[in-house]
């Protein structure tokens, strides 16, 4: 039985409202390679759980659990009925402070909450809280390099870092780096980018964007399977540039208004009979090698 | 409510302080235009408000005092640094009524998000 298969029966079965598979996000029929050498000999299906947006330390009305909702994420993921392959974290994991010692303490608690996921490796990227004010250098202490790549399973996975430059913006080094990184793949090779800000412009008013972001765009579109998977908009949102398409996650702190659907992107207000409303995470799972994912979206505590 | 931007003159350019202006353009404007100046500190520029009349040719100097803060105005596809110790200036002459709004988008800190403003063209 495929996983898809599994998830799909337990959803009829146990009645649990978490099935939400998005039709035509990252579905590419025409490229879905059937015996064409696209798909790595050693390609495998798989699943990886995206969280983002924890914002740790925050405090105020949009969460007044704010103290525990990402223990309670936690124990969602870790009762999960599959284990996923791994964990990946898209920024955001603190709210920021312009104390670096309250920073740092900060992610020192954000680590050891999420310490207690059963699932490893977890792959941790900086948003713009955590690194904007110090240019990354309390995240690096906690967490390492904020861009990297990794493998798994045939599929090739790129963390951009478009905040700790507090203009928003890549940079030239990095974008020789994901120049050169890109340079020998196969042009059919499944890429899977992983950032925090919108890499295409959102909602510039907003400042849901990445003000260099087109070039990285721009270095991707010749590969013919690269999907992105962000955070920073608090919400769970669909768009495509070209032949990419780019999928942000809900948040674990507070929600925030459709994009540009108001004057101020200010949270929207907590709802004390629905608690974690518009919060969650999401599982992806990738199918066809590599070339197609099904997202699916959990809430915070599953009944 | 309309954007005014699509519909907006932009004359103006960043200019350090005591830099003359780019003036082409302007000879069919009557007068000098109305100064505006617009403070830019952690968390906020000051005014944040700014009302303008359409056809009204201004020019806008904001000062930061505090931090590198960003001036986005994407409704006329504009951006600056706002450079503590330098002015930034700006000509602005809308056309028509409408909102144009500006962000600070270079990272400030604790309040950044609540850095933003907008210029109010009436008729």
């Amino acid at each position: 039985m495929q996983r898809r298969d599994f998830l799909a029966l337990t959803a009829l079965g146990g009645g649990v409202a978490f099935a939400s598979a998005l039709a035509g996000c990252a579905t590419r029929a025409a490229n879905t390679a059937t015996g064409s050498g696209m798909a790595p000999a050693d390609y495998k299906d798989f699943y990886f759980v995206q969280l983002s947006d924890t914002h740790w330390g925050y405090q105020g009305p949009a969460n007044p659990d704010a103290a525990v909702t990402l223990r309670k994420a936690v124990a969602t993921v870790n009762a999960l009925e599959t284990p996923p392959d791994f964990i990946v974290f898209t920024g955001d994991l603190t709210h920021t402070t312009d104390d670096p010692a309250e920073r740092r303490r900060r992610l020192a608690e954000f680590k050891s909450i999420v310490a207690d996921l059963k699932v490893k490796p977890v792959h941790f990227m900086a948003g713009e809280h955590d690194a904007s004010l110090d240019r990354g250098a309390a995240f690096k202490e906690y967490f390492g390099d904020t861009f990297y790549t990794f493998d798994h399973k045939g599929v090739h996975f790129i963390a951009i870092d478009n905040v700790s430059d507090p203009g928003a913006k890549i940079g030239e080094e990095q974008l020789d780096w994901l120049r050169k990184d890109l340079a020998s793949r196969d042009k059919k090779a499944p890429i899977v980018v992983l950032t925090h800000r919108p890499l295409f412009d959102l909602v510039p008013k907003w400042d849901w964007a990445t003000r260099d972001g087109a070039q990285a765009i721009d270095l991707l579109l010749p590969f013919e399977n690269v999907t992105v998977f962000y955070g920073h908009i608090h919400q769970e949102h669909h768009h495509v540039t070209g032949h990419i398409a780019h999928h942000s996650s809900k948040s674990l702190i507070f929600a925030l208004p459709a994009p540009g659907s108001q004057d101020k992107r200010t949270p929207l207000p907590w709802d004390a009979s629905a608690p974690y409303k518009g919060l969650g995470f999401r599982e992806v799972e990738a199918e066809d090698a590599g070339v197609e994912y099904k997202l699916t979206e959990f809430p915070v505590v599953r009944a | 409510m309309m954007v005014a931007g699509r519909r907006i003159v932009l004359r103006g350019a960043l200019a350090a302080a005591g830099a003359m202006l780019v003036r082409a353009g302007l000879a069919q404007v009557a007068g000098e235009p109305r100064v505006i100046k617009i403070t830019a500190h952690r968390f906020a520029y000051e005014p944040n408000e700014i009302p303008l009349k359409a056809g009204e040719h201004v020019v806008v100097e904001i000062n930061s005092l505090d931090f590198v803060h960003g001036m986005n105005i994407p409704d006329l596809g504009k951006r600056f640094d706002l450079v503590p110790g330098r002015i930034t200036r700006l000509e602005l002459q809308p056309e028509a009524p409408g909102v144009i709004d500006f962000v600070c988008d270079n990272f400030c800190g604790e309040g950044h998000e609540e850095m933003h403003g907008r210029f109010v063209v009436s008729a």
